[in-house]
């Protein structure tokens, strides 16, 4: 694993908030807090996501196995379940592998 | 039914009363400046939501389905997304009210 630079929430906030200097930090702050409820909410409530160039979200099916408690070796039965998918748009794909021909 | 900018920049103009204008703005701003931190080379990290997170992977081989021939799928950087915890439980629970 090597380390990269990262972006949190806070500093994404930060930087959205230099761009629209006509609107509060505090208001783009709750925009920012705001939106992700929203995807998180239709995620949860098996919608999918959608945003041309950027990529799409999705839920992917995990059927139901026989799991093991590694403490005890005992089998123990896990129910099927949802897990979050994301899959890149073609511009995000693009613009991210052109990065590292640079 | 599946979320899309519109009804992101709608559900910003109902709850904040940001106008359709700035709303739509915002939406497309939040997610081009994603982008261009992955673009940079940054991984963003998002708490309650998850990560974007880049990996190189090294050259190696294909084939074109269509015709057979092996080409070799060259070396790249890609973005992969890992859930949070909490955005994971949440959808997980789905699976129950599904079955």
């Amino acid at each position: 694993m090597q380390d990269r630079p990262t972006v949190t929430k806070s500093e994404l906030i930060e930087n959205l908030s230099r761009k629209q200097p006509h609107l509060a930090y505090k208001d783009v702050e709750l925009a920012v807090k705001t939106l992700l409820e929203e995807m998180s909410n239709a995620l949860s409530g098996g919608q999918r996501i959608e945003i041309r160039g950027f990529g799409s979200f999705s839920l992917h099916y995990r059927p139901p196995r026989v799991g093991r408690n590694p403490k005890t070796g005992e089998s123990v039965a896990l129910p099927g379940k949802y897990v979050p998918h994301f899959k890149p748009g073609k511009q995000l794909r693009e613009c991210v592998n052109e990065s590292e021909a640079s | 039914m599946t979320l899309t900018k519109a009804e992101m920049a709608e559900c910003l103009f109902d709850e904040l009363g940001l106008n359709k204008r700035e709303a739509k703005e915002l939406v497309e701003l939040f997610f081009d400046e994603i982008r261009e931190a992955l673009a940079e080379g940054e991984d963003v990290k998002l708490s309650g939501f998850g990560n974007f997170t880049l990996r190189e992977k090294s050259q190696r081989p294909g084939r074109n389905p269509k015709t057979g021939e092996e080409i070799p799928i060259s070396a790249r950087r890609v973005v992969t997304f890992r859930p949070g915890q909490k955005l994971k439980s949440r959808v997980e629970a789905y699976a129950g009210a599904e079955q």
